[in-house]
C-alpha cells in the first residue's frame, strides 16, 4: 500500500513540476524589441483601449472573463464562432486625438501549443482612417506571457485581480520577424503591402469583469508614405 | 519506496509532457465546406447572412444615434467619419449554419475614394477580404473581387458577387431579408 500511495505521490508531483517548467520557463516570453522601432518609414500607430466598456462593441462566448459591451450586443454562442471574440474600436493617434474606427475579429488558433509556450489566437483588423484610407492586417498572436503575467496572478490573488506594469508586443507571425501582414484597400493605402505590429500595455486586470485598465496599439509601417495632416502638423 | 516516488516522479513528468503534446488544447468546430467546383477548376461557395437576425451591430456616423444597433450603441460622431458604416454579422453557409463572422465596412467619403469592402472570417479556415464595385450591376447584385486573405484562402484570388433579397422572407422565422456572398475563387496556376 505505501508504495503505491508513493508512486502517486510521485505522478502528482512529477505532473506539478511539469506544470511549472512550462510556467516558469524564463527562456520564452521575454520582452523583444518591434521590428518597426528601427523602420525608417512612416509608422502609424493607432490605439485603443482594451476595456470592454470602453470599446464601441465587445462581444464573444457569454461565459467569457471579460462582459459584452453594450450588454445588448448578441453573444457568439454558436459552435463555430464561439473560441471568437469580436470588438469595434475608436482608435486615437499618437497624440491621442480621433484617428478612426477599427473592427477586429480574433479566433483561439488550432496551432497553440503548451510545450512551445504558444497560445495563439488568429487575428484580422480592419482599420478606417477617415483622411487616409483603409487597411486589413492579419497575424498570429501569442497570450502565453498574457496568461502567464496577468491572468494566473490574477486568479491566485485573494482579491481575483492583478495590478502591475506590463507591455508586450503580442504580434508573433505570419512575418518571420514577428509582425503582421497589411494589406491597404483604399485612399493612400491602395495597393500598399507593408507590416504591423500590436501591443499591449497592462495596468490592472480582474478575474469578475476582465480588462480593468488595459490600452492596446497597432503600429502600422507605410512605406513612401504622404505625411498625414497629423505627421505633418507633429514635424513641424 | 524513495525509488517508487522517483519512478513515480518521472512517470508524472512522462505523461504530462505526453499529453501537452499529444491533446490539443484548441479543437475548433467545423461545419462542412459547401463548396461547388466550376468549370474552370476554380470554386464557388455561397455564404448568407439572415436579416435581421444575424446583425451583431451597426453604426452610422453622423446619423440619429437611434439608428445604431444595438441599443447602447454609443457611436462616434466625428465629422471625418461621416458617410461611413460599418456593419458586423453573424455568417452562414447555404445549409444557414453559422460558420463565421463578417464585417462591411462602406464609406462615400471623396478624399479616400467611396469603397465597400467586406471582411469575412471563418475560425476554422481562414479569412478572406473583399472590395466591392460602389456600383451595382443592373441593380441585381454589387461586384467585386477578392484583395486578400488567409489560411485555407491565401493564395485564392477571384470574383464575388453580393446580392440583397426579399424573397426569402419568414416572418415565422423572423427573417425580412438575405445578403449573399457568392465567391468564385481559383488557386494559383500549377497548384492543381
Amino acid at each position: 500500500m505505501k508504495y503505491l500511495i508513493s508512486l502517486l505521490v510521485g505522478l502528482i508531483f512529477g505532473v506539478a513540476l511539469f506544470a511549472l517548467a512550462l510556467l516558469f520557463n524564463p527562456f520564452v516570453g521575454r520582452q523583444e524589441l518591434s521590428p518597426l522601432s528601427v523602420s525608417d518609414d512612416e509608422v502609424a500607430i493607432l490605439s485603443y483601449s482594451a476595456v470592454s466598456t470602453d470599446l464601441l462593441l465587445y462581444t464573444s462566448d457569454a461565459d467569457s472573463i471579460t462582459q459584452l459591451h453594450p450588454a445588448e450586443a448578441a453573444d457568439l454562442w454558436e459552435p463555430a464562432i464561439r473560441d471568437s471574440e469580436l470588438l469595434i474600436a475608436s482608435l486615437t493617434n499618437g497624440r491621442g486625438m480621433p484617428a478612426g474606427i477599427g473592427v477586429k475579429i480574433s479566433t483561439s488558433a488550432e496551432s497553440t501549443r503548451v510545450l512551445h509556450s504558444e497560445a495563439i489566437a488568429n487575428s484580422v483588423w480592419f482599420v478606417y482612417m477617415p483622411d487616409r484610407g483603409a487597411v486589413v492586417v492579419y497575424q498570429q498572436e501569442n497570450y502565453w506571457a498574457y496568461i502567464r503575467d496577468i491572468v494566473i496572478p490574477a486568479w491566485r490573488s485573494s482579491s481575483d485581480s492583478w495590478k502591475g506594469v506590463w507591455s508586450r508586443n503580442m504580434t508573433s507571425g505570419p512575418g518571420a520577424l514577428g509582425t503582421a501582414r497589411v494589406i491597404g484597400l483604399s485612399g493612400q493605402f491602395a495597393g500598399l503591402e507593408s507590416v504591423a505590429v500590436e501591443s499591449l500595455n497592462a495596468r490592472a486586470y480582474s478575474m469578475q469583469q476582465g480588462p480593468v485598465s488595459i490600452t492596446g496599439s497597432l503600429s502600422i509601417e507605410i512605406p513612401n508614405a504622404e505625411s498625414s495632416p497629423d505627421v505633418a502638423a507633429a514635424q513641424q | 519506496m524513495i525509488r517508487t516516488f522517483i519512478v513515480g516522479l518521472f512517470l508524472g513528468l512522462s505523461a504530462a509532457g505526453a499529453l501537452a503534446y499529444f491533446v490539443p488544447v484548441v479543437d475548433l468546430h467545423r461545419e462542412a465546406s459547401l463548396v461547388k467546383v466550376e468549370p474552370n477548376g476554380g470554386n464557388s461557395e455561397e455564404f448568407r447572412v439572415n436579416l435581421p437576425d444575424d446583425r451583431i451591430a451597426a453604426g452610422i456616423a453622423g446619423a440619429d444615434p437611434a439608428a445604431n444597433f444595438p441599443a447602447g450603441l454609443n457611436w462616434p460622431s466625428e465629422e471625418g467619419l461621416g458617410g461611413s458604416t460599418v456593419e458586423v454579422f453573424k455568417l452562414r453557409n447555404s445549409n444557414d449554419r453559422v460558420i463565421g463572422l463578417a464585417a462591411r465596412i462602406e464609406s462615400k467619403k471623396e478624399s479616400t475614394g467611396p469603397f465597400v469592402h467586406w471582411m469575412l472570417h471563418l475560425p476554422a479556415r481562414g479569412s478572406l477580404f473583399l472590395q466591392m464595385s460602389r456600383a451595382g450591376a443592373g441593380g441585381e447584385f454589387r461586384p467585386g473581387k477578392l484583395v486578400g486573405g488567409t489560411r485555407e484562402f491565401e493564395l485564392m484570388s477571384g470574383a464575388v458577387r453580393e446580392f440583397y433579397r426579399t424573397d426569402v422572407e419568414n416572418a415565422d422565422l423572423g427573417i425580412s431579408g438575405r445578403l449573399e456572398l457568392v465567391t468564385s475563387l481559383v488557386g494559383p496556376v500549377g497548384e492543381q
